[in-house]
Parts: structure tokens; sequence; C-alpha cells
């Protein structure tokens, strides 16, 4: 477990950017994946990458550390400028290769496109790498608190996502297990052609789910002795508050916002 | 004004209509401050008793009255605030994403004022000597540390009755001593009825009565010390005999004069010097 993926990893730190209220921290992230369309020169996505890379140093996570957690996401980054390179067939022909041309248009277009993309992985990881899970549902329950007056039940919803966040670890450790006594009976999940790889993971996943059951049936068991009647009249330990620094970032943002309409074309 | 915390009049309890009954016309009562012990073999019925004091279950025949109050579905809330039950398996019960946030669940359902729960949440981590891991998640703590944050989350919404439902039973030695040190402790500092189920006879020795379950029956309320003689009819039950009452009675089939039964090494050892004196 741990791996290199930085998608939903937590790094713990102490920076401007941990210390703001996750609630402040969705919106920006929100309306800046919205602005980012607005970008069309050099200009604009300089002033685009400046945001980011500046919100990047402030969190004191390793820039390396980020590049490199987020691998997977670099090809596609690849793949879209490479298609944009051939697709695109605007300009004046740069290159030739047999009968393949690539125009100057395209080449910008590629960059562009994979600028964009770029600088959205990075906000959006920026969310998950400085707020751990248990914040992010605490905004998002909060967020979507309006909803409540249609009915929609936000609250089951938050809890829902936090006791499936505190049950990872747990079912992580679990499959583990389970799969370590499976292969002690001889079931083999790494070698063999991939129809026989998915079959012998059936043997991991029945013996899980019977478990998660359980699991789920004693919990509302331990939660309803615990005086559990949903919602209603609950009050809440961990609190949200804007303050200072929230209300200077979302001053910055606006101002980030209007400096990209004046200087866009 | 002295209603006893607990009382079950006739109760029998089954699970559906074809089963056998869990339990049949059970009568007892749970004194203010009291420890009380329920020890019987696999389905005796015992943790079907937990669960009927606090409403997780109601009963076919017979009443539960808690505090002087009738438990009925429109009282069971009421009386869920007065009994705090620790399960068996530590990892099912703990509900918060953190220490803290766990200890507060139960609080949070009362609808507490905030400062208040960060006031309960320092003194509950005290009473169960787990201060500096507020802060930990669940997967990073040891099952007997899971189990001290569940009576930690109880403590912290003082109900007048604790049960523990086998709590220590998936935890190693050291978990299970860890656990009953702080249940003597924390029953100690505040006043609080104790129930502990168990299947254990080592586990009922620090208890003031023992009900002991069979097949669903009450077979026999008592003092502990009074309970250890009758050891051929426990040992027919099925419940294994603590070594120091097996070595005593071993001794005693040896001529070894005891007089008084002793529930741990320190008492045998006693009466041995005892016996050692007079001759």
């Amino acid at each position: 477990m741990g791996g290199s993926m930085v998608i939903g990893q937590y790094v713990p730190g102490n920076s401007l950017i941990h210390r703001l209220d996750p609630r402040s921290k969705i919106i920006v992230i929100f309306f800046y994946v919205i602005i980012v369309f607005l970008a069309n020169n050099a200009a604009s996505y300089g002033l685009l990458s400046a945001f980011v890379l500046i919100s990047l140093i402030n969190t004191r996570i390793p820039i390396r550390y980020v590049i490199k957690g987020l691998t997977p996401v670099w090809f596609l980054i690849l793949f879209t400028f490479i298609l944009h390179l051939f697709v695109t067939k605007e300009g004046e022909v740069i290159y030739q290769i047999f009968t393949l041309e690539i125009y100057s248009g395209g080449v910008k277009q590629g960059l562009m496109i994979s600028l964009r993309f770029g600088l959205l992985i990075f906000m959006t990881s920026l969310l998950t790498l400085t707020t751990t899970p248990i914040e992010i549902t605490d905004a998002i329950e909060a967020l979507l608190h309006p909803l409540n007056k249609v009915k929609f039940p936000v609250h089951e919803l938050a809890l829902m996502m936090s006791i499936s966040l505190r049950f990872i670890p747990t079912l992580m450790q679990e499959t583990d297990k389970i799969s370590k006594a499976q292969a002690s009976r001889g079931v083999d999940f790494r070698t063999g052609p991939i129809k026989e790889r998915v079959k012998a993971i059936v043997p991991l996943l029945v013996p899980l789910f019977v478990s998660a059951f359980k699991r789920a049936e004693e919990l509302a068991m331990a939660m309803e002795s615990r005086g559990y009647q949903g919602g209603e009249g609950r009050s809440k330990l961990r609190e949200l508050k804007f303050t200072l620094k929230d209300y200077l970032i979302f001053g910055l943002f606006i101002l980030l916002t209007i400096g990209l309409i004046i200087i866009r074309q | 004004m002295n209603t006893p915390l607990v009382e079950f009049t006739n109760v029998s309890f089954r699970y559906n209509e074809e089963s056998p009954w869990a339990l049949k016309d059970c009568s007892f009562i749970i004194e203010r401050d009291e420890w009380v012990s329920i020890i019987g073999h696999n389905g005796s019925g015992k943790s079907t008793i937990a669960k009927l004091m606090n409403g997780l279950l109601f009963p076919n025949e017979g009443e539960i009255y808690v505090n002087g109050t009738k438990l009925t579905s429109e009282t069971v809330w009421d009386i869920r605030r007065d009994i705090g039950m620790v399960f068996q398996n530590p990892d099912n019960q703990f509900v918060g994403a953190t220490v803290q946030d766990d200890i507060a669940f139960g609080m949070e359902n009362r609808g507490m004022e905030r400062q208040l729960m960060i006031e309960r949440i320092q003194s509950s981590l005290e009473a169960v000597e787990m201060t500096e891991y507020r802060l930990i998640e669940p997967h990073r703590l040891s099952g007997g540390q899971k189990q001290r944050i569940a009576i930690a989350g109880i403590l912290a919404v003082s109900p007048n009755l604790l049960i523990l439902d086998e709590a220590t039973v998936m935890l190693d030695p050291r978990g299970r001593a860890e656990i009953m040190a702080t249940v003597a402790e924390v029953r100690g500092a505040e006043s609080l009825s104790l129930v502990t189920i168990t299947h254990d006879l080592n586990e009922v020795a620090q208890a003031n009565r023992v009900i002991v379950l069979n097949k669903g029956e009450i077979w026999k309320i008592t003092e502990p010390r009074q309970l250890f003689t009758e050891r051929t009819a426990l040992k027919n039950m099925g419940l294994d005999i603590p070594f120091i009452t097996s070595l005593t009675e071993a001794l005693k089939e040896r001529n070894v004069d005891i007089q008084n039964e002793p529930l741990n090494d320190k008492e045998l050892l006693e009466e041995l010097w005892i016996l050692h004196s007079k001759t």
C-alpha cells in the first residue's frame, strides 16, 4: 500500500494553504477550473500557471514528489499533445514525416491544451494534497447544506463518506489477510492467463463482502446504542470557520479572474 | 427512591417464532454502583441479555425496567442515554475518523455544546490514560487501545451503567489486562454500575455478583467466591475453571485444608501461609 499515486494522498503540513478552510479551497478550485477555459494566449496562461506555481510552492510539498505522483497522468497529457499535433491543421507546415504534416497551429494548440490539462490536474491535486479526506467531507457537507431544503440527505451522505474513509484501511488489511489465506490454499493471483487471474479474485471477494456486511450490521448496532438517530438535533465537534486568510484568498482569486479577463484576447 | 438500576421480570426472548427460546423466564435486578458479571457458555443467551437491556432487542414476554422506567419503543432513546455498551469487535464499533471524533460521536448524537465536548474528550481520555492519542486514526491503534477508546466514548456521555459485552474476547492477554485495569479504575473514580458479559471465569473474580446462564435460563445468581466452589457443575456447563481454582481443588484432594475459596494467586498464597503457621 502507499504507492506513488498522489491523487487522494494527504501530505501533512502547516502552510497557509493547509490551514485554509476546506470550503474556501473547494470553492476556489471549482472556480479555477472554470476560469482556466478563459485563457487563450500566452500571457493569460502565464498568469494561471503563476497562480498554481505560487500555491504549490506555498504548500512546501517537494515539487518532485507531486510530479512523480502524477506519473499516470503525464501519459494522458502527452497523448493529448500528440493528438492535437496531428489533428489540428492550421498555420503553416513546419515539419513533414512522409505523408504526415505538422502545422504550427497544431504545436500551439497541443501545447495550450496540455498546459490547460496540466493546470487543472495540479490545482485539483492541491486540494487532496493539503486537505485530509475528513475535512473534505465536512466541507462538502457544509457546502451542500442548502440542498437539505429539497430533502436531499446531505448529513447521511457525509456520514457515509466518512465511514467509508474510516473503513478503507480496515478493509485493506482484511483483503491482505484473505489473499494470504487463499494463497496458502493454492489460489494463484499472480500468474496464468488473465481469465484465470480474474477467476482467482472470486474467492477473495466473497469472504470480503460477507465480512463487510457483518461489519456494517455490527457498526449500525454500535451507533444505535450510542444514541445515533440521524442528523436532526446533532451537534458537531469539528467546526469550519472562515478567517481573514480565507477572505484574502477570495480577494486574490477575484483579482486573478479580473486580470485574466483583461489580458485575454 | 431506592429503585434498582435495571430490573428484569420474567423476560423471555427468541429471535423468531420457530427458533427455541434464547432466553427463558429470566428475572434479576442490578443495583446502583454494583458490578455484576454475566457468565455462560456460547449460546447461553448472555449477549441477548445485554441487547435487551438497552433496547437493541425487545422481549417477547416479561418486562424490563431501567431506572424505574419501563423499556418500550417510546422510552428506548432516553434509556440508551443511561446505558453505554462496549461490543466484542474493536473495529466494528469505531465510528470516527480519529480518536477524538469517535469519542465525540455519542456526544454529538445528544446535541452537546462544542466547548463541553472538547472538555469531556480530554477528561475521558485521561480516564483511560490515552491523552496522547487524541488525533490518531483507528488503524494505527491496537485492539486493546480501540476498546479503551470505546470505553472513553461512553464515559464522555456519563451513563449510569456500562455494559461490556465480551469486550475482551478478541484481544491478546495484554490487551485484556489493560481493559480490566481500565474498567476497575474508572469504576473507582465515578459512580458507575458495571455489567460484564464473559465466558471466562477469570474475569468474574472482581465482580460483586455473578449471574450464571445455562441454555437461556438463569442457573444461579451468586457471589464469585461461592461460585468457584461449584466446580463440577461449572465444568459440566462447559466453562473453563481458572487455574487457581483448579489448583485449590487439587490441593484439597491431597488433604491440604484450605478454608476460604481463594479468588486469585495472592489469596491462595495467603491461605497457604495461614495453614503453614498453624502446623
